[in-house]
């Protein structure tokens, strides 16, 4: 298996992973994420994948913010996924182990995410991948 | 949320099992380890056998070992085999005043605090809670120890 930053030839297999896990095809959220997380040279966004072969069987994005919701610089992931028949073998480890070492290169010291209460699969792998809660707290409400 | 004894028992008592799913341990051993009543954990570990987590060993030695899935098995799937999960904050309820808009309102703050404890304890596996146990135990050993300082000596 190997590691490498995302080309634009990975954008189909991004997608169709993507619909896959959620259900919903999003060909132009993902156009848009590709446009400022691959072809962007901005240093503190990654977006890595996972190939077995010329296969894409998982990849990992995110990127480094500051000052958001009054939090220092810290590593953001905000998508991760695996297809599942390679999950439970160390892929989304080593997806998450290294966007994380390329966020301590830039000298954030912390990684977060966010994910549903519903996403039991997520919540999991990141438990323990040694994640807690944190201290900040999400709250919402509907616009009436 | 104040767990019941039994639960709290079995935590432990299948924590210590699936850290090595080889090692076969008695009631006894496990009970001195965590300082427990053994005629307490030892129908705590007959109610785990029938949740399938632990098998009885028979012959020489005897003992329990861990039969589950400790990267499936979360905390909550131990602690539903001894108790509902109960809510965290009892409002107390009567005459009506939970169906008045403070009454629900409280409810809501309930719900939603009780949301986050079982989301919590559902995202929690065995393997997990292990793995930070001995997370914490290397940062202990790798802590530097305070120097000594003499008697009356000023920080």
């Amino acid at each position: 298996m190997d590691i490498r930053p995302a080309t634009l030839e990975h954008l189909d297999a991004v997608v169709a992973l993507d619909e896959l896990h959620t259900g919903l095809a999003k060909p132009a959220y993902w156009r848009d994420i590709f446009a400022r997380y691959v072809e962007s040279t901005r240093p503190n966004r990654f977006f890595l994948v996972a190939e077995d072969g010329h296969r894409l069987i998982g990849f990992i994005a995110g990127e480094v913010r500051a000052w958001e919701f009054g939090s220092p610089p810290c590593g953001w992931v905000f998508a991760i996924n695996v297809l599942p028949e390679h999950r439970e073998r160390g892929v989304g480890s080593r997806l998450l182990d290294e966007i994380c070492r390329r966020f301590k290169e830039t000298g954030v010291t912390t990684v977060r995410t966010m994910l549903s209460r519903d996403d039991a699969l997520n919540l999991a792998f990141f438990r323990s991948q040694g994640l807690t809660a944190g201290s900040y707290i999400q709250l919402e409400k509907e616009l009436e | 949320m104040k767990l019941q004894k039994s639960t709290v028992f079995a935590l432990h008592a299948v924590l210590e099992l699936a850290s090595d799913s080889d090692r076969q341990l008695s009631t006894g051993e496990i009970a001195e380890r965590y300082g427990i009543s053994t005629h307490h954990l030892a129908k705590v570990m007959r109610r785990l056998v029938r949740g399938g987590l632990v098998q009885s060993m028979r012959g020489a030695g005897g003992g329990y070992r861990f039969c589950g899935n400790a990267n499936r098995t979360t905390l909550l799937d131990v602690i539903v085999l001894f108790e509902e999960l109960g809510p965290e904050l009892d409002f107390v309820e009567g005459d009506g005043a939970e169906s008045t808009p403070i009454g629900l309102a409280l409810q809501a703050v309930r719900d939603e605090i009780d949301d986050l404890t079982r989301a919590t304890l559902r995202s929690i596996t065995l393997n997990t809670l292990i793995k930070n146990a001995e997370r914490r135990a290397r940062s202990r050993k790798a802590e530097p120890a305070e120097p000594a300082r003499a008697v009356g000596a000023r920080a």
